[in-house]
């Protein structure tokens, strides 16, 4: 996923849509808004966008689950598989980015990258609201896919590189 | 002036404004399981050296300890579940990669272990024999003979039991509070610390108090240098490192570390055990207490003080 | 589900396999009614009818597909459960006021009675509607059946009004809305104070960020430096209450710099030599003594301008009531378009056009002895009703010789509205009867005689949506799932109080789908192909978009050209060029009160939405870091505001020290504050910034209320506390 921060106006609209698609209860959120605001008046800079989930290739919550319920599939997607979770919270200590939250019902729950969606050819349900058109989604092992492109003519960067995660959300720069 | 926010509404519970995952149950089977594993490995080397006749507090009266303490600590671990129906899930699968799944396992060896072991010395409880229960004596009679080779599991079990909550909590590269790899050992030291001050508290025989004296002293310096070690190599490491280090020097948990952890639990007991070995008299029981108080806030720290320290916002 | 022939579904093969598995889901076409964007949309439900989500149609062009977060969480209105839930008749029990629920029967046979009673002893015209919206349409259509036309809504004189009048002035053409912008080709957007971004207009946000990703140049003129700024190649943080001097020395400069579009002023305008003798003086070294923004920077913008021109806009704005001058304000930004040639080319505005829908046939509408015209007649240009002149004739005064003494309110919540609330209040004190229709217990309904609990939107059917774009289209709106409790659509309202008053004639049908039918037949089209679609375009027939370069065109004004010299205005005894006044600066110890958006509501319709309310439940006070240094802030401390008059809010509200903000002024997002307790959301959270505003500048020209001169200190003591001893 790739995410162009220089056109995102906070909107919101990811965290509304994926919890109407996702049935996310009220209070809870997948994804989130983050606002930076550096500088001093006149000169100040702000950078808005939306965090999620960043499907890490190294992902901690992956290793430490106990159970397995906490595994990628094929394109790199974590997932959590309700059944399996025993709620037992290491994966959510171990995310850097406090992408997890223990959901009402007791299991782990986190972005799933919609891939109920993706299935069925269609994008994750924030990508396809978003009404700047500033998330893209698809697939960074083809050097011709728009996420690709762009990944090769913008400055990039992500979250909390230091942590060795390896995620794979990039915000434009 | 810089400014970092959540603008849409994110107060996810537990979550937010910082990690409250992990209670009280966490903390008190962190010790537990500390203190079963340091009571485990002592009886067992003392059983496998041959010298278990001389040392009968602790292969005998000590070992009572490691079962109850292990049945209550996986009560709390299952009562701090969300999701507690599922448990048995955990023992679908072995993940090399999950030192929870390591812990699961290894509790679910050691826990009947640590039962079988004192019903081997069910003889030795009830030494009256028209009070003996019948099927447990004979359980008993099966179960003596192999008890060399139950030691024998014992002694590397016990030493995984203790290790890995620390292990645990050091693969958590997400908290840089635990993330680091001291974390292993100085939890195992500090089982073993408390597990040879539990043996100290239920020890009928001088000589084994004394020896166990001394071996606690050794291992409490020992855990004084690995804190130290871990505090220094925190200040030598990145911006959340030190900020994690910041809590526990100069920052909300200093006065519970320093004063409860460090200063009655390890240099006060330290101490007195020193006064013990050049011959005053003091009641065992004081350090032996001091060092179980302070095993215990070490852990309560370490948990709470953990999830507070973070990567972003 | 939800309608009685069944129409509207259409059934999809669409699974959901998150933790709750929902297998079928059926969707109803629909256009979004959270905020007047009017989006069209599909309302997804399930097996028990519940509304599960909401998604943009990919046809529509107000969304493109994409509809914004208030759109897509039109769910919340459906669900909440602190919804209106029966009708509430006003009655006095052991001494107190209160509200006890009633039947519908009871209700409109109470409103019936009422208005025939007022509209035989004062005349129809004395009983006023206040209105927004789609519940507002079909209550219009039965006032003015009954004979008044005292009809007024805030978007006008409380919002939008004065740059209708102003362009209008100018190219004798609204703006209108959607705004006829042409942001997606545009070279430079120049905003006055419009917050895109923050304010939620969908497809102008749309298309900011297509600009933004065709690399044009963003000016954003702001004293805050709001989402917009941050997004801009030049920011200008200006002084508030100072923007017609910086507009008027950007047209000196584009002038005595000979950067204007020649060609297009010599072809279109009328009235050059005048406003370039008139901004001779106005030099960018005068204005920044004004606005405190540099000559440089000034000279360096309007050149991006010119270098963009004609692809360049300088956006209208949308709530332009501020200071009392904004019709003439809204003149200035329209003559700078003017001068930058961008009205009818391509990056500028585009010539926008929408489809009549034919009416219903219906009887002849009675012609009432007066209306909003007679109301509005002290300000000669208003074109709509003007709210705070229907509150003020509501007030019994000898002079007035057009009382109003009824007032039915739907679809907008005045009290947040409404500035001057000591006006408001006096008004409903009193009128003889007041109803009020909504879908949510919102804090006018506190005021009400009787008060009709609505539909929302996804419950009911309303009027086809025509709204003028680019290209015409139209969208429909059909219940999506039935109304929950007892409430009733708008149309059905109307009808009933209309059939008790004899005016059945007006309302020939059982069922508003009817209507909706005939209309489609008329227009081509049927009901059958809208289930399907949701949304139909229709091709342009008043020619280009675009001004044709060869040919002439004939404006809509006196003269037929763009009128840079207004006679209309001098002949009503206005500046006929805008002319830089100087407004109240806030005392010491003040702070001026600035207020906007945020792109998660809408006003204060949205605040106890749940999906909504999770995102944002209530409002924080900005303040600059110095200030915060010296009454000695920290942020999410709860403070509370006083005004210049002495009023003191009801709620605190937590601040928020941020260098967003100038030094002299506080700013909060409007729609908080509720006084409501039905409210469980929001009630008592954040600050009701209308309640702060008493102090109104009213624009001579059309009424508008300008609400930006008010100025508040902070206290950091409960306030309300000293009172209880």
């Amino acid at each position: 996923m790739v995410i162009d921060t220089l056109k995102c106006v906070g909107c919101s609209d990811c965290v509304v849509a994926c919890q109407t698609e996702n049935n996310v209860p009220v209070g809870y959120c997948r994804d989130w808004i983050t606002e930076i605001v550096d500088g001093s008046y006149p000169n100040v800079e702000l950078e808005l966008k939306s965090e999620r989930c960043n499907h890490c290739d190294n992902a901690p919550c992956v290793r430490c689950c106990p159970t397995g319920a906490s595994h990628t599939i094929e394109g790199g997607i974590v997932l959590v598989t309700p059944d399996e979770c025993i709620g037992c919270g290491a994966c959510i200590e171990s995310c850097p980015y406090d992408a997890r939250f223990q959901h009402p019902d007791g299991y782990v729950d986190k972005c799933t990258f919609c891939h109920h969606r993706l299935e069925k050819g269609q994008s994750p349900a924030c990508v396809s609201v978003c009404p700047t058109n500033c998330m893209y989604f698809g697939d960074l092992d083809d050097p011709n896919s728009e996420v690709s492109e762009l990944l090769k003519n913008r400055k990039y960067k992500t979250l909390a590189p230091e942590a060795g995660t390896d995620p794979h959300v990039f915000y434009l720069i | 002036m810089q400014e970092e926010l959540f603008i849409s509404g994110r107060n996810i519970p537990n979550i937010d404004p910082s990690l409250q995952i992990w209670h009280w149950p966490i903390s008190v089977y962190l010790f537990l399981g500390g203190l079963a594993a340091g009571i485990l490995f002592f009886s067992s080397v003392i059983t496998v050296m041959g010298k278990d006749r001389e040392f009968e507090g602790t292969v005998k009266y000590a070992t009572l300890v490691p079962p109850i303490a292990l049945s209550l600590g996986l009560l709390a671990l299952v009562y701090d579940l969300t999701h507690p129906l599922y448990t048995w899930q955990l023992y679908m699968t072995i993940r090399l990669e999950s030192p929870m799944s390591w812990g699961a396992w290894v509790l679910l060896v050691v826990t009947p272990l640590s039962f079988l072991w004192v019903l081997s010395y069910y003889s030795d409880y009830v030494k009256n024999p028209s009070k003996r229960i019948g099927f447990v004596t004979r359980l008993e009679e099966r179960v003596r003979p192999y008890r060399r080779q139950m030691a024998y599991a014992l002694i590397p079990l016990s030493v995984i039991l203790g290790v890995y909550t620390g292990i645990l909590l050091s693969a958590f590269n997400a908290r840089p509070l635990w993330n680091n790899a001291i974390l292993g050992p100085l939890f195992l030291t500090s089982g073993l610390s408390t597990g040879a001050a539990t043996i100290i508290l239920l020890s009928k025989s001088t000589a084994e108090r004394h020896l166990f004296t001394r071996i606690d002293l050794a291992l409490i310096v020992l855990e004084l240098g690995l804190i130290i070690h871990m505090i220094m190599g925190m200040y030598a490491g990145s911006q959340v490192q030190l900020e994690a280090m910041h809590l526990l020097v100069g920052g909300e948990f200093t006065l519970m570390f320093f004063g409860f952890v460090i200063i009655l639990g390890l240099l006060v007991p330290a101490l007195i055990e020193v006064m013990e070995v050049f011959g005053k008299k003091v009641p065992a029981i004081i350090p032996a207490l001091l060092v179980l108080l302070g095993g215990l806030i070490f852990r309560f720290v370490m948990v709470e003080a953990g999830q507070i320290t973070r990567y972003l916002y | 589900m939800g309608t009685t022939t069944g129409l509207g579904l259409v059934p999809l093969g669409f699974e959901n396999s998150g933790p709750v598995k929902t297998p079928l889901l059926n969707r109803t076409p629909t256009y979004c009614e959270v905020c007047f964007w009017k989006c069209a949309a599909w309302a997804y439900t399930d097996e028990a009818g519940q509304v599960i989500k909401l998604i943009g149609n990919d046809k529509d062009p107000h969304c493109f597909g994409r509809l914004c977060p208030r759109g897509t969480g039109g769910v919340g209105m459906y669900s909440d459960n602190d919804r209106l839930k029966t009708p509430l008749i006003r009655t006095n029990e052991n001494g107190e006021q209160t509200f006890r629920e009633a039947t519908w029967e009871e209700a409109l046979d109470l409103i019936a009675k009422k208005f025939k009673e007022i509209g035989e002893a004062h005349g129809p015209e004395s009983i006023a509607l206040l209105k927004h919206g789609a519940p507002g349409q079909h209550l219009e259509h039965l006032f003015k059946a009954m004979g008044s036309d005292t009809i007024a809504e805030p978007a006008y004189a409380q919002c939008r009004g004065p740059r209708e009048t102003g362009f209008a002035a100018t190219f004798g053409s609204w703006v209108g809305s959607p705004e006829p912008t042409d942001i997606r080709d545009t070279k430079c957007l120049v905003l006055i104070g419009s917050h895109i971004g923050e304010n939620m207009h969908n497809t102008q946000v749309q298309e900011m960020s297509d600009a933004i990703d065709n690399g044009a140049t963003i000016i954003t003129v702001d004293p805050r430096f709001s989402t917009a700024a941050s997004k801009s190649k030049f920011w200008l943080p200006i002084k508030p209450s100072t923007d017609i001097a910086l507009l008027l020395s950007w047209m000196h400069v584009l002038i005595y710099e000979d950067l204007y579009d020649k060609k297009y002023i010599e072809k279109y305008a009328t009235g050059f030599q005048q406003l370039k003798e008139h901004v001779r003086t106005f030099t960018p070294e005068w204005a920044y003594t004004i606005t405190t923004i540099k000559p440089a920077d000034i000279r360096r913008t309007a050149r991006e301008m010119a270098n963009a021109s004609p692809s360049v806009i300088v956006h209208p704005g949308r709530h332009v009531t501020w200071y009392g001058d904004d019709t003439q304000r809204s003149r200035a930004i329209a003559i700078l378009n003017a001068l930058l040639g961008s009205w009818g080319r391509r990056g500028g505005f585009y010539f926008k056009e929408s489809i009549k829908v034919p009416k219903y046939p219906h009887p002849e509408y009675p012609h009432p002895k007066w209306g909003w015209h007679e109301l509005g007649k002290e300000y000669p240009m208003a074109q709509m009703g003007i709210t705070t002149e229907v509150i003020k004739a509501s007030i019994p005064n000898p002079d007035n010789p057009y009382p109003v003494k009824a007032w039915m309110v739907a679809g907008t919540n005045i009290t947040k509205s409404i500035p001057n609330k000591k006006l408001l209040e006096e008004a409903i004190e009193s009128i003889d009867f007041m109803v009020v229709m909504d879908t949510m217990p919102m804090d006018v309904t506190g005021y009400a005689d009787v008060v009709l609990p609505e539909a929302t939107y996804l419950e009911r059917a309303d009027g086809i949506r025509s709204a003028t774009n680019r290209e015409p289209s139209i969208a429909v709106r059909l219940p999506a799932a039935k109304p929950r409790f007892d409430s009733r659509p708008g149309w059905w309202v109307a009808k009933q109080i209309g059939e008790r008053l004899g005016l059945s004639g007006y309302f020939d049908y059982e069922d508003y789908e009817e209507v909706i039918q005939w209309q489609l037949e008329k227009m081509g089209s049927s009901l059958n192909e809208l289930e399907r679609t949701g949304v139909k375009m229709f091709p342009r027939k008043s020619g280009s978009m675009y001004l044709d370069e060869e040919g002439n065109h004939e404006f809509d004004t006196a003269s037929g050209k763009i009128e840079l010299y207004s006679q209309e205005l001098k002949n009503l005894g206005f500046d006929p060029m805008p002319v830089f006044t100087k407004h109240p600066e806030p005392p010491a110890g003040y702070y001026r009160l600035n207020y906007g958006r945020a792109p998660m509501h809408t006003f204060s319709r949205t605040a106890n939405n749940p999906n909504l309310n999770d995102l944002k439940d209530e409002n924080k006070l900005w303040v600059n870091p110095k200030v915060a240094r010296i009454l000695d802030l920290r942020s999410g401390q709860e403070v509370w505001l006083k005004n210049q008059d002495g009023i003191i809010s009801d709620f605190a509200i937590k601040v928020r020290v941020t260098e967003r903000i100038r030094w002299d002024s506080v700013y909060m997002v409007h729609g908080f504050g509720h006084t409501n307790k039905k409210l469980t959301r929001a009630f008592g959270k954040g600050i009701n910034d209308t309640q702060m505003i008493s102090s109104v500048m009213v624009d001579p020209i059309m009424g508008g209320t300008g609400m930006r001169g008010n100025f508040v200190t902070i206290l950091t003591e409960d306030p309300h506390k000293t009172i209880e001893l």
